[in-house]
């Protein structure tokens, strides 16, 4: 192969374009996606890409297809991706249903536009939020990591890839169009320095009836096909050997409860936060692309001397309970933004109420990232 | 004495007792004969990743089958099929489902896969109605049938040619065979798995519970005697007019020819890329 996996060095790169180089990094070698804006930079650069280093990129029929073929990839041992927005999401959400009850590996990339429907799509809002955690049918988990700048859409999506292999689970970036058309600096280190996570798989020759490859709370190792493992994969409800079960509701409860406590076990090592509140009296919460302006805001509340800190959500989904309680036990007052209606609000409220006052704060127009002025006036607004 | 055992039984799922199929479904011949096809073509059910969608057919390799085996949403298991030949090059990928799966809500993947002409055997068993909801019209069932969402009669013109759409769509090996005809349906299905390609056959197989007593057939038995008297092989159906034609199931294999298949051009096109060849 004429070029290397990982492309070291420093760049003035896209942001979609370092969501594809970091994909490469961390092995991806199979992607399937559909084009849609405000995404089709990550499926240009790994159509460009993939096949130079072994892998390939295919353009399917629709979101459905893409989501299927990325599936079926990863089970074939394949790491494995696509890239869409908030309408590719909406046509996934059934498949990404079935990877979590078969428990894939996988990456989902959705770089949100301007919703609902086909809305405004070069325009970045965060409108998918509560969608990647609630837009399947039935109860489970799922991870997601929200990116803020280019070199986020390459470091969260090494790390995406590396979650997704560890915990056998579709995981998602929630970027935007702003983060993904972004261009900023982006470093990608040396490989030797980018962890690199490949799932568990039963030893080879492993007797199939000795199997047990799903509903392990602390995950199972994958019978992944073409190894002799004769799986049998369904996402109708099944036991520990991936039997179906169609007629008890024992067996439906453990389904259910298995999966959901495979994430929610691990939650403390899958949860990130970025923290800066110490003595803070107010505390601005947002993820994402608004984390930059709420960033912007407290530093310019302290040069005034107004006691303003800042927790960001790397990863709203498992969602962060505990973090925001910690938080809003030492805060007063707790203003939540968001570039749409309040999506996390509600999650959030929950958690600090209890402790502090919670309000919250979308940009004058939803579709731009929040002027820090306009948050400077809700800081002097609630500390009044 | 040593107990009776069916020769094809060591391809069955040893953790399986029994199938689900109604008494009287086709489903068990074409199982049947597809496992006598690998066993004549000498292969291993490790050779293979079977993939199935939602729906009676579906139920053919899963559980049934001792080998890797996606059981997929309904609709896709063509597009699930896709990823899996794409990773696993060597192995054969076979999809094996029913008319509403792979003709109603999964018709695009079905046409757009013969287009590209990617490497899969596609098995479509098609018994004109969706049986396991409980016996609803599907685009294949007769128009004026009776069935539970068109109680007073189809009203709508159903597809009276899928493998025809298929071999439009740009299919390289198309046959169709009904469940009267499980030798020469073997002998297609070897072809398919032999072929490169996108190999798409065609099963009409009669199901007796949920369609049979609505179209005043009496039994699997009469259904099989119908497949039968209409069935025309298609060298004779040339030489018939349409008046001849109609209410015949042309049957045989439709359509053999060689054209690029679509992971080989992958092979192909990464040559170009890593050679950096534009």
């Amino acid at each position: 192969m004429n070029e290397k996996r990982v492309q070291s060095g420093r760049y003035f790169m896209m942001g979609n374009v370092a969501c594809a180089e970091g994909a490469i990094a961390a092995g991806c070698e199979f992607a399937a996606g559909y084009p849609i804006t405000p995404a089709t930079e990550i499926a240009n650069t790994l159509a460009e890409r993939l096949p130079k280093v072994g892998g390939a990129f295919f353009q399917m029929e629709d979101e459905i297809s893409s989501i299927a073929a990325v599936i079926g990839a990863s089970w074939a041992g394949k790491k494995a991706m696509t890239a869409t927005s908030g309408p590719g999401i909406s046509l996934m959400l059934e498949n990404i249903g079935f990877a979590i009850g078969v428990e894939t590996p996988c990456v989902i990339v959705n770089v949100q536009r301007g919703a609902p429907s086909t809305g405004m799509p070069t325009i970045g809002i965060q409108g998918d939020m509560v969608q990647a955690k609630h837009g399947s049918h039935g109860d489970y988990q799922i991870i997601a990591l929200c990116p803020s700048s280019p070199q986020e859409m390459f470091d969260h999506t090494v790390l995406a890839f590396n979650y997704a292999e560890k915990y056998r689970t579709p995981v998602f970036v929630l970027s935007d169009a702003f983060v993904g058309h972004m261009r900023e600096e982006v470093t990608i280190p040396e490989a030797d320095r980018i962890e690199r996570v490949y799932r568990k798989i039963p030893a080879p020759g492993t007797d199939p009836l000795e199997i047990k490859g799903f509903l392990d709370e602390d995950v199972a190792p994958m019978p992944i096909f073409g190894q002799g493992f004769k799986a049998h994969v369904t996402s109708s409800c099944h036991d520990e050997v991936g039997k179906r079960n169609l007629i008890d509701i024992s067996a439906l409860d453990k389904f259910i409860r298995k999966l959901s406590n495979k994430i929610l076990k691990h939650r403390d090592e899958i949860t990130l936060v970025e923290k800066d509140y110490e003595g803070a009296e107010v505390v601005l919460v947002s993820y994402g692309a608004v984390a930059r302006a709420a960033r912007a805001a407290a530093l310019r509340a302290r040069e005034e001397g107004l006691p303003v800190g800042t927790l960001r959500l790397i990863t709203p989904w498992p969602f962060p309970s505990e973090e925001i309680e910690k938080m809003a036990r030492t805060a007063k007052q707790v203003i939540v933004l968001e570039n749409n209606l309040g999506q996390m609000y509600p999650y959030i409220k929950a958690e600090a109420a209890p402790f502090s006052q919670v309000s919250f704060l979308p940009p004058r127009w939803v579709g731009e990232i929040h002027d820090p002025e306009h948050i400077l006036t809700k800081i002097r607004e609630v500390l009044r | 004495m040593s107990e009776l055992t069916h020769p094809l039984h060591r391809f069955i799922r040893p953790t399986v007792p029994h199938s689900t199929f109604c008494p009287g479904c086709g489903d068990g011949i074409v199982a049947q004969s597809i496992l006598r096809a690998i066993d004549e073509l000498g292969m291993d059910l490790d050779d293979f990743v079977f993939v199935s969608g939602i729906g009676c057919a579906a139920w053919i390799p899963s559980p049934l089958f001792n080998a890797d085996v996606l059981h997929t949403t309904h609709g896709r298991p063509i597009a699930f099929a896709f990823g899996i030949k794409a990773g696993l090059p060597d192995k054969k990928v076979m999809v094996v489902s029913g008319d509403g799966d792979l003709v109603a809500i999964g018709g695009n993947h079905l046409i757009q896969n013969a287009r590209r002409n990617a490497d899969l055997t596609v098995l479509c068993i098609n018994n004109g109605i969706y049986g396991m909801t409980g016996g609803q019209a599907a685009p294949t069932t007769p128009m004026g049938v009776r069935t539970t969402t068109t109680p007073y009669g189809t009203f709508e013109n159903p597809f009276e040619d899928i493998s025809a759409m298929v071999i439009a769509a740009g299919a390289s090996f198309v046959a169709r065979w009904t469940t009267a005809h499980p030798r020469e349906l073997t002998r297609s299905i070897k072809k398919a798995i032999q072929r490169k390609g996108f190999s798409f056959i065609e099963v009409l197989s009669q199901c007796p519970v949920q369609f049979g007593r609505k179209a005043g057939l009496s039994g699997a038995v009469q259904m099989i005697e119908d497949y039968k008297k209409r069935s025309l092989l298609a060298r004779e159906a040339g030489k018939l007019g349409p008046e001849e034609r109609k209410g015949r199931i042309v049957v045989g294999e439709l359509v053999e020819m060689d054209k690029p298949e679509m992971f080989e051009e992958v092979q192909k096109m990464k040559a170009r890329a890593e050679g950096g060849v534009s």
